[in-house]
């Protein structure tokens, strides 16, 4: 097993690469697109570092949700989706804003950690 | 480039007398259905004249809702008979022009990029006033005569635009419980629609023109329309166009009462501000669904460029937005 250097450190080399070496020597839409790309590996990077948190606990949110422990996430997602569109779960159930506010956030937390709607 | 500099020379020396010549032609912007030229006319004994050509490339069919340069050229017109703040529309083509489907309008000094006109001092006078000016102008384009809009202008009210995006949220088979939300909570809250006006369709920061003094020009009409006047209204409110400025609900720049004190100042309705949020939220569903559709250009490798692809990951920006004002947040 190998792990020096390890995935964070391979990838946090070649986002300081795009940024600070091949985006100041590149121009116009080069230069906007190697900036995109090292914001693209830093996207990954926090979903490396998040996501099975943010997946476990969406699972579990939506467990309780439904009142289902044995569904996995993906057929939990679909199901959600369903009860809203069948009116089965309703706009103002308060536990639903709750779960997905919490997940949207975590989501956010991801692909945009700045971003200013998820400040209170 | 060089393809166009023949026949726009040819063009400009019908109009503008034998010496006419077009110099430092340079692409501004373009796309898959839109391109949008910058060049300098230059007239013997007359001062260099700044101008833009806007054109969809040669064998491209108008995409999506956009609704092709000559009309847009038209409505443009129309605009600025109200007073609108537009660019002088210059020349409409024609096809033996050799320019496609193009026209060709007057350069107008200012800067169109958010980031700029929220942060840097030279738009400082200008900030205060943009709300208010938007208000205006607004007013002003709801106010065009419908006889002087192209008779085939599409109508499309707010109940219209939540099907066709729901249809195409559906077709990507995506499960996004907050747009099922937004959905839900949109078709049980919508306004009934008030008489059609002209809409100009993606009215915010990017397509509008500022210059010190405020707002100089809106630009891209291109998904210009018939509908209820509260869609642009709410859509420079959408949070995507504040960058990071939230607390000023409009564009980043202003509070949603200016926008509104311009609007009813220039002869415009008042209007209930929960229609206005209703409005704000089909807006950002939309965007939501924009930013999959993007996704979908580099997916499908129709546009591969890594910057298609991460404009997909932001309609979890949408979703927080559409949360917030489902849920009434304060600078929702």
């Amino acid at each position: 097993m190998h792990e020096a250097p390890s995935s964070e450190e391979l990838l946090g080399s070649v986002i300081g690469f795009l940024n600070h070496v091949a985006a100041p020597q590149l121009t116009g839409q080069a230069a906007f697109h190697a900036r995109v790309a090292a914001n693209a590996l830093a996207l990954v990077e926090r979903e490396i570092a998040q996501r099975p948190a943010a997946d476990a606990r969406a699972q579990a949110l939506y467990a309780d949700l439904l009142q289902d422990q044995t569904s996995l996430l993906e057929a939990l997602t679909k199901q959600v989706c369903a009860h809203i569109r069948s009116g089965e779960l309703s706009c103002d159930n308060p536990a639903l804003l709750a779960a997905l506010r919490e997940i949207a956030s975590a989501q956010l937390a991801i692909d945009q950690p700045n971003y200013s709607g998820l400040m209170p | 480039m060089t393809a166009l500099i023949a026949p726009l020379t040819s063009l400009m020396q019908a109009r503008f007398g034998p010496s006419a010549e077009v110099a430092d032609m340079t692409r501004l912007s373009g796309g898959a259905s839109q391109e949008t030229w910058g060049f300098s006319l230059q007239v013997h004994g007359q001062a260099p004249r700044a101008l833009i050509l806007r054109r969809a490339p040669f064998q491209s069919a108008a995409k999506g809702e956009a609704i092709g340069l000559v009309k847009e050229a038209k409505i443009i017109a129309a605009a600025a008979q109200t007073g609108t703040p537009v660019p002088e529309i210059i020349h409409v083509c024609r096809p033996d022009d050799d320019l496609g489907d193009a026209f060709i309008m007057a350069h107008v000094d200012g800067q169109t990029i958010a980031r700029k006109i929220l942060r840097d001092a030279e738009y400082s006078r200008a900030r205060p006033r943009l709300a208010f000016q938007c208000g205006e102008a607004l007013a002003k384009i709801h106010a065009v005569a419908a006889e002087s809009l192209p008779a085939d202008l599409p109508v499309s009210h707010g109940l219209d635009q939540l099907d066709r995006y729901e249809a195409i949220y559906r077709g990507f088979e995506m499960d996004r419980p907050v747009f099922e939300l937004a959905l839900a909570w949109l078709r049980q809250n919508a306004p009934a629609p008030l008489p059609t006006t002209l809409v100009h369709g993606d009215f915010r920061n990017g397509n509008l023109m500022v210059n010190g003094e405020g707002l100089a020009a809106v630009l891209d009409w291109e998904l210009a329309h018939q509908g209820d006047p509260r869609e642009d209204l709410g859509w420079i409110c959408v949070n995507s166009w504040r960058f990071g400025v939230r607390e000023n609900r409009v564009g980043g720049f202003g509070p949603l009462e200016d926008l509104l004190s311009g609007y009813q100042s220039t002869g415009g309705h008042s209007f209930e501000p929960k229609d206005l949020t209703w409005f704000q939220a089909l807006g950002s569903f939309k965007w939501g669904i924009m930013c999959l559709i993007m996704y979908q250009a580099f997916a499908t490798k129709a546009d591969p460029s890594i910057e298609r692809a991460m404009i997909g990951r932001r309609a979890s920006e949408a979703e927080i937005d559409l949360l917030n004002l489902i849920e009434g947040r304060p600078h929702a």
